[in-house]
């Protein structure tokens, strides 16, 4: 498919077409649900899959490659901000994983301009924002004074 | 708002206009935001940010990060480093500026919410290897679309630009950039003081070896559709090193990354006699590159090559060795980890072929080749360096502005600044936005002013291919067979097959010449031609089909700069068999390209290289 919608399931709200990095969810015109306009732009990025409320959407692994009988779900929990993996294998193996998403809650991050404006000098000094501090030493490392070696590798003999 | 071309018009006013909001251009937003408080900063993106660009899927470790408050190490040794593995052709100063500000990036990640593996008896980021640190990044892309998101006056997603606009009265400045909505197709002119590109490198210019459905499943993201240089090089923007394609070698066909598993696991990779290839090599590797083969770690492309000979001496598949590492629960999950935060479709692959990595191992292979200026390669533009490390003739300007006034670049766009990957995309995003803010204080009256006949001359051509389909479909009963238009799939293909056929793709072992060369820059010139003749039946097809003008841009780029680069530098890449050996004396410089748009022709010039770090 790779990534194919679950008739029963889909409510045909339109977040995996939202979200799509390569815009191939598309919604049906007839049934007014989603599904993968063109498979073969598809990166199997489960963007889609772990956007859907009803989790409709799955993937079957690329046809050229991947026999039939494997499942890869996933659940994205942002209260808990833990990802949740449940993998079954062909030969009906089971493997689960959980991994950390992030540390801070969701839209807590400071946007550039919620920080103190800086000094309109320092425009021409070579620090980027934050900097020195953020970068955790006292200046910004400056190149050593070295003449050029132009054309050749500087092999050090 | 009026119309043009049967379309809805948008103007949208901006002082800065950000393009592409992946990792490079989220790190232009958020920088220019900072030093230019009242400015209007404008991202646009054809996708959605949240989850675009090459860290949509997520990533499971950052690839540069020195290390420089607990002294792990230093600036120089970054550039030695990257410098040695593009065997000797980068832009120190380039390099040089990125290491030296790209801990500050990581550590504003971390602030964020980016979870960073720590080392347990250090307290230290987690290393994977000498430069990179392994995190949680399933959410990588959302945080820092976040903070991008809170940093822009104002986000366009779902809008595919397509063009830059040149000032009208001194056509060697930008002045914005038309593209259309993918959602509505309205019509949409940026008029810009400053434009940053930051838009992606090339995945499928060249024939992938997955067939069918499975073409998506490229190594490189596939909506990387090569705009970083698609949207310059008709700017007649200086563009270097369009012919330092790369390849990978990855896990076989989901092309799973390799980095933890070589470092972090200590894996091992031999061939399918259980030989350690890469050592008994040496010696041939030596001969066609000399001292660059003793350089360490061994560059790439020469354990590419090592392994590409391997196999075409009948000794394949190459094996990655999961088996012999993954001796605890912790080191299981370490490996799948690798996978589910950036490649999952590896992970589909162990489960739908009963790989247990604890009981056999992998196979690997090496990809179809790739153009981009953010990984172990450095295609893009000629930027000007920055002000205490640029030697003079790398400098004519802003940090990072190209050779056009008033248009910078960030990651992929960049060329000579290899091995950014995603901190070092977002790290030079940033000196590109601090640079732009200066720039527009520095243009106080003088503005830039779009040609409003370009405007509408550009408004025809872009949805031209709607037309097209609609009047040829007409002629025919159904179907995908028509006498008058193809399909952006359809040219797409041919593209693939003629960069892989003559251009050195993997069919043949990455291997091209002068005659080949010569071939495919006729081939190009007739599908150039046909590109006229592109039908696109949707909004969607017509973004396939300005996605299909920038690949085709870049890949006669490519053709042109391998066609003028005499020599083999990176083996493992890609192989000039007229010119089988590395040649410093000829060819230790950047090879350079100049598009001129309105006679078609290319100017090719060679840049020096100059080392100035020891």
């Amino acid at each position: 498919m790779p990534t194919y919608t679950d008739m029963s399931r889909c409510d045909g709200c339109g977040e995996c077409v939202d979200i799509c990095p390569s815009d191939i969810m598309h919604i049906d015109s007839v049934y007014r649900r989603s599904y993968n306009i063109e498979p073969h732009f598809c990166w199997e990025c489960y963007s889609c899959v772990k956007a859907c409320p009803q989790h409709a959407i799955d993937v079957r692994g690329y046809a050229d490659f991947a026999p039939l009988g494997h499942k890869v779900r996933v659940v994205r929990d942002v209260e808990g901000n833990m990802v949740y993996w449940k993998i079954r294998y062909r030969d009906g193996r089971i493997k689960e994983f959980a991994f950390p998403i992030r540390t801070t809650a969701w839209g807590s991050a400071r946007g550039a301009g919620d920080y103190e404006r800086p000094a309109p000098q320092a425009l021409a000094e070579p620090f980027l924002a934050h900097e020195p501090t953020a970068l955790g030493i006292a200046d910004l490392p400056r190149p050593r004074p070295f003449t050029p070696v132009i054309g050749a590798m500087p092999w050090g003999d | 708002m009026g119309r043009l071309s049967g379309h809805k018009v948008h103007y949208v006013d901006a002082d800065i206009l950000v393009i592409g909001g992946g990792f490079g251009g989220c790190g232009a937003v958020y920088e220019s935001r900072y030093w230019g408080r009242d400015m209007k900063i404008v991202l646009v993106e054809k996708a959605n940010i949240e989850r675009s660009g090459a860290v949509a899927h997520g990533l499971s470790a950052i690839n540069c990060y020195i290390g420089l408050r607990t002294n792990e190490n230093s600036p120089e040794d970054f550039v030695r480093y990257a410098r040695g593995d593009l065997m000797g052709l980068v832009r120190e100063d380039l390099v040089f500026d990125i290491a030296r500000h790209v801990d500050a990036t990581v550590h504003k990640f971390e602030e964020w919410g980016l979870p960073i593996m720590k080392d347990e008896q250090t307290g230290r980021y987690l290393r994977e290897g000498r430069w990179q640190i392994m995190i949680h990044g399933e959410s990588y892309k959302p945080i820092i679309a976040e903070v991008a998101r809170k940093s822009a006056s104002l986000v366009y997603n779902r809008v595919m630009v397509t063009h830059l606009l040149m000032d009208k009265r001194r056509p060697d400045r930008v002045a914005g950039a038309v593209g259309f909505s993918v959602r509505d197709g309205a019509f949409y002119v940026f008029r810009a003081k400053a434009v940053i590109v930051g838009a992606g490198g090339a995945s499928h210019i060249y024939r992938p070896r997955s067939a069918g459905e499975g073409m998506g499943r490229t190594w490189y993201a596939p909506w990387s559709s090569a705009s970083a240089y698609g949207l310059l090089i008709p700017t007649g923007a200086k563009m270097i090193q369009m012919e330092n394609k790369i390849v990978l070698a990855r896990f076989k066909d989901g092309y799973g990354p390799v980095g933890a598993w070589f470092l972090l696991l200590k894996c091992y990779a031999t061939n399918a006699l259980g030989e350690k290839y890469e050592a008994r090599r040496f010696a041939e590797i030596k001969a066609l590159v000399g001292r660059y083969a003793d350089l360490k770690p061994m560059p790439t492309c020469l354990r590419n090559h090592a392994m590409l000979e391997e196999m075409k001496a009948g000794h394949g598949p190459i094996y990655m060795h999961t088996e012999a590492v993954l001796d605890t629960p912790e080191k299981e999950k370490i490996g799948w980890e690798d996978f589910l935060d950036m490649t999952i479709g590896q992970a589909v692959v162990w489960a739908a072929q009963n790989i247990d990595p604890r009981e056999r191992p992998s196979e690997l292979i090496t990809s179809e080749p790739y153009v981009m200026g953010s990984h172990a390669t450095c295609s893009g533009a000629w930027a000007s360096g920055p002000e205490d490390c640029a030697p003079a003739d790398y400098r004519w300007g802003y940090n990072r502005m190209t050779t056009v006034s008033g248009l910078f670049g960030a990651g992929d766009t960049i060329g000579g600044s290899a091995h950014k990957f995603s901190s070092g995309s977002f790290t030079e995003g940033r000196l590109a936005g601090k640079s732009a803010v200066q720039y527009v204080q520095d243009l106080k009256e003088d503005l830039p002013e779009i040609d409003e006949s370009e405007v509408q001359g550009l408004a025809a051509k872009v949805f031209r291919p709607l037309d097209t389909y609609r009047v040829g479909r007409n002629e025919i009963v159904a179907g995908t067979v028509a006498p008058t238009y193809i399909s952006p799939l359809q040219g797409l293909l041919r593209l693939e097959k003629l960069m892989d056929e003559y251009v050195g793709g993997y069919t043949s072992y990455y291997v091209t010449n002068e005659h080949l060369l010569n071939r495919a820059v006729e081939l190009l010139a007739l599908l150039r031609e046909d590109l006229e003749s592109i039908g696109a039946e949707d909004l969607h097809q017509l973004q396939r089909a300005w996605e299909l003008h920038h690949r085709v841009l870049t890949a006669e780029a490519v053709t042109r700069h391998t066609l003028f680069r005499q020599e083999t530098r990176w083996p493992g890449y890609y192989y000039r068999a007229d010119h089988p050996r590395l040649n410093d004396s000829a060819w230790h410089v950047f090879t350079a390209s100049e598009y001129n748009a309105r006679t078609g022709d290319w100017h090719m010039s060679k840049l020096p290289v100059h080392h100035i770090i020891s």
